[in-house]
């Protein structure tokens, strides 16, 4: 396995740390600390450039318009993407464009129409509603939200928790139970539309992440159409594990680029700031906690690399990019956690970025499937499918 | 929690805006019947967190406000967008003094 990066993948990383350095960096040092969004005028002059560089839609198949690039790449650039205050959750504000909700793709020609192709082009947001008051990493059992059927309609009743986006969407998909009796069997997932009578956010959920958000759901006697199920009746826990490794390598790659800036920052800080008449550089403490910064990094893109070309090879990478997910997550929040040690009391402050890294990344352990439950994966991929 | 702000009103004084603390929060501004006409907040650039703030709205009185209340909030971005969210959802609107300049995509709120 070669991952060295070609010459092409050289000139995409070079073009995109550019890119990040020229027009990301400068936009926001104007900006809140904790903003996500640029404003519009820039959002839309930005979003014009990447796509002029062939870049849009990075996580979007070819066929349907995106970059079409493959995994591997994809990696290099999240890498560099992140490497900003804002670039965790929100890589480049969002200007490379983003594939939105991915099981879309196995929609009808109809609900295409209606939702995937819109959302594409920027004219409708969605949401991804899987999680409840109940729990969330193991849908199959969790799921108390329910969908009764009467006549061609189905009424849903339930609650959703940690929603992001719903309250600024036009649809979503929401997983309710169908069949009380059957565990994953018993899912099915809707394509809901957030002006339907009986669809309510309740309220936000703050968090860390402050400046995005998450929401809870209510769901009264809401109404859906028998055409508004997406895949089959009973198949909805296929949908919602759809797509979900392959989701967490960028996840992975984010964290990486995160890292690789923090650890940047301590470097120069290190070799300029001077203690007892010397600078912090030449202190065996620091010097190990820069050690070990590297290592994290690159251990944690080497497993991220592999998890993607196994991917791009086609071959199983389930278990890969559940430890590159787990282990740049933990690896992401060592190195921030450094970095703001070698600076000291700057560290702490929103003059300087680490302090929403800090944040920010100790959510990462936490989302797209708990680190725990990674190696729970992980754990049952090497011992047995039997594995409970 | 409860997310509506339910603080009493402060009169906007000099007085009572020098002894604000320089942390980091939401505000409101309301008119004499106290009708909330401003909802901002003190980010990580106001140089004296919500002092700094209030003493802007003292010296420019957004839609001639006469008092104000504060939360002291870590999460001020998420609180004060669940705030003009909560507003619209009440009353219909944003804030008079919130409309002209309405933050990109401010979504929907249901509170029961």
């Amino acid at each position: 396995m070669n991952l060295e990066p070609t010459e092409e993948q050289r000139q995409i990383v070079a073009s995109v740390r550019r890119f990040v350095r020229e027009q990301i960096l400068p936009l926001e040092a104007k900006l809140d600390p904790d903003a996500s969004e640029l404003p519009k005028e820039d959002f839309d002059r930005l979003t014009a450039m990447v796509r002029e560089m062939g870049f849009w839609g990075l996580d979007i198949p070819a066929e349907y318009g995106g970059a079409g690039v493959d995994l591997v790449t994809r990696t290099l650039m999240a890498v560099e993407m992140s490497q900003h205050r804002a670039g965790l959750y929100a890589p480049c504000y969002g200007v490379f464009g983003s594939a939105g909700l991915a099981q879309l793709y196995e929609a009808t020609e109809e609900q295409k129409q209606k939702y995937l192709y819109p959302m594409l082009r920027g004219e409708k947001r969605g949401f991804f509603a899987l999680t409840e008051p109940s729990g969330g990493s193991d849908p199959a059992r969790a799921i108390r939200t329910r969908a009764v059927k009467d006549g061609s309609d189905w009424i849903i009743n339930g609650s959703k928790v940690f929603i992001s986006g719903a309250d600024r969407a036009h649809f979503g998909l929401l997983f309710a139970r169908t069949e009380p009796a059957q565990g994953r069997s018993g899912i099915t997932c809707f394509i809901v539309d957030t002006d339907m009578k009986g669809f309510h956010v309740r309220r936000v959920v703050h968090t860390l992440r402050s400046s995005h958000y998450a929401t809870e759901l209510e769901f009264e006697d809401l109404r859906v159409p028998e055409a508004n199920v997406l895949g089959e009746v009973g198949k909805g826990f296929a949908i919602a594990n759809d797509r979900l490794s392959r989701q967490r390598i960028p996840y992975a790659a984010a964290c990486i680029g995160v890292a690789v800036k923090a650890q940047a920052l301590a470097i120069e800080y290190a070799r300029q700031r001077e203690t007892f008449g010397a600078p912090l550089a030449t202190r065996q403490a620091v010097q190990w906690m820069i050690v070990d910064n590297e290592i994290d990094i690159r251990t944690s893109l080497w497993l991220t690399l592999a998890a993607a070309h196994k991917a791009d090879n086609g071959q199983p990478y389930r278990m890969e990019a559940g430890m590159a997910k787990l282990v740049a997550s933990e690896a992401g929040g060592r190195v921030v956690d450094r970095a703001m040690q070698i600076h000291g009391g700057y560290g702490m402050t929103k003059d300087l970025p680490f302090e929403r890294w800090y944040r920010e990344m100790r959510i990462r352990r936490v989302g797209e499937g708990p680190n725990e439950v990674q190696r729970h994966v992980i754990a049952r991929d090497l011992l047995g499918a039997g594995l409970r | 929690m409860a997310i509506r702000m339910t603080k009493p009103w402060i009169e906007l004084t000099p007085e009572a805006v020098k002894v604000l603390p320089g942390q980091l929060g939401v505000y409101q501004l309301a008119d004499p019947e106290g009708h909330v006409v401003f909802i901002g907040f003190a980010g990580g650039r106001s140089l004296f967190g919500l002092r700094s703030e209030l003493e802007r709205a003292l010296r420019e009185r957004p839609a001639s406000a006469t008092r104000f209340r504060y939360e002291v909030n870590q999460q001020y971005t998420s609180r004060y967008r669940e705030l003009l969210m909560l507003h619209v959802a009440d009353h219909g609107t944003l804030p008079v003094a919130n409309a002209a300049d309405p933050p990109t995509g401010l979504g929907r709120l249901a509170p029961r």
